[in-house]
């Protein structure tokens, strides 16, 4: 069963299955929702952290032993996610990093996975830009954000349109850098 | 791995008994009742004048008033005890008996000659109330972090103050078939600061105890 082609409904079928003990239900469940936390948890860790599969046991594990929590007339998503966030925050406790997960996964719990790779990189270019100067992040946002015009945002930030073109263009290639990883300055 | 873990669980799957978070909450809710009730018989022991006292409006006032906060409390930790439980729509029912009780006691206090109300607000055991229902509470406030513990709360230490405030409601509850105040401003102000008491303690060991 491929994770995007089964919807909260069908999950929430097969959870109501398994509490009644359904185990082939049960297993269908597991291994789909395996393959959302895999995603969840590989998002939010450094790349290739083998972390991300101790986590994904960990919820399996708390999802079946405490599945009596689950309110039968609730969706299963955001249930099965909010175990998977209060594992994370655990883990980044644990290992002692002072890292709180952003409010707005609150809002991912509520949204299927496919919206999720969305608000996941919509985060990401918000969290990119936070490193650029703020002049050039005025501009970004202005023309790709907003989606004024050249002219419009050489108004506003009292520039010429070609100094505002010179600018954008470094600051794309700057975003662009730092969204792959990697630090322009380095090179 | 993943794949042996799944196997595992599916396979150890047992059909999940209905009702299961309400219903382990209330037998904690329960057994710590009855085993605070049972301290304070044994210690304090109750009212002298319980036949007479059930007569009297002030003494299902109070117990209304202590019963409502402990139910209402317990109500949001029901929702506390889930992953994704929100509470938002059972917690604000406090303010209910909180103002009711609060408006009853200015009342009073506001008709009562000037010189009677110190004794109304002091009554005669304002020394010891509140400590004594903070300790009544804390057989109830064992049993609902021991069913908790079971659970899931995410949200800890909200979930450990709203445990504290129902136990210290059912504490008080409980204090009052011991205790022979009558004044209005004296059961808002030292039964409310019991009640809140293992509320504050509930919020500071929550996140540690509720852990899992």
């Amino acid at each position: 069963m491929n994770s995007a082609d089964t919807s909260e409904a069908e999950l929430r079928a097969l959870m109501l299955a398994g509490l009644d003990g359904d185990r082939a239900a049960y297993r269908a469940l597991l291994g789909d929702v395996r393959l959302r936390l895999g995603g969840y948890f590989s998002r939010r860790l450094s790349r290739g952290s083998p972390e991300a599969e101790d986590l994904v046991q960990d919820t399996l594990m708390a999802i079946h032993t405490r599945r009596e929590t689950y309110d039968r007339a609730q969706p299963f998503l955001p249930w099965a996610y909010a175990i998977a966030r209060y594992k994370l925050i655990d883990h980044y406790r644990r290992s002692g990093r002072r890292i709180s997960v952003p409010l707005e996964d609150a809002e991912h719990q509520l949204s299927v996975p496919d919206e999720s790779a969305a608000v996941d990189a919509r985060r990401d270019i918000e969290r990119a830009l936070a490193t650029l100067p703020e002049r050039t992040r005025i501009l970004v946002r202005s023309l790709k954000i907003e989606e004024l015009s050249v002219a419009e945002t050489a108004e506003r930030v009292g520039m010429t349109d070609g100094a505002v073109k010179v600018a954008m263009h470094r600051g794309l290639k700057a975003l662009t850098a730092r969204l792959r990883g990697s630090d322009p300055d380095d090179r | 791995m993943t794949d042996d873990l799944i196997d595992r669980l599916s396979h150890d799957l047992e059909p999940a008994r209905g009702g299961g978070v309400g219903r382990r909450l209330a037998v904690a809710a329960g057994v710590g009742g009855a085993a605070a009730g049972l301290g304070m018989v044994l210690l304090l022991g109750l009212r002298p004048d319980m036949p007479q006292a059930l007569e009297t409006r002030m003494f299902w006032v109070k117990l209304g008033y202590t019963g409502a906060l402990g139910a209402l409390g317990l109500w949001a930790v029901e929702r506390l005890s889930r992953p994704a439980g929100d509470p938002a729509r059972r917690l604000p029912w406090l303010v209910l008996p909180l103002a009711a009780m609060a408006a009853m006691a200015v009342l009073q206090l506001g008709f009562a000659p000037s010189e009677m109300r110190r004794s109304l607000l002091m009554g005669a055991s304002a020394s010891v109330c509140s400590w004594n229902i903070a300790l009544t509470a804390v057989p109830v406030f064992v049993g609902l972090i021991w069913a908790m513990r079971g659970l899931a709360p995410t949200r800890l230490r909200l979930a450990g103050a709203t445990a504290g405030l129902a136990a210290g409601g059912f504490g008080a509850a409980i204090y009052a078939l011991h205790c022979p105040e009558v004044a209005a401003p004296f059961v808002a102000v030292w039964y409310t600061l019991g009640v809140v008491t293992p509320a504050a303690v509930g919020a500071l060991v929550g996140p540690r105890l509720l852990r899992w």
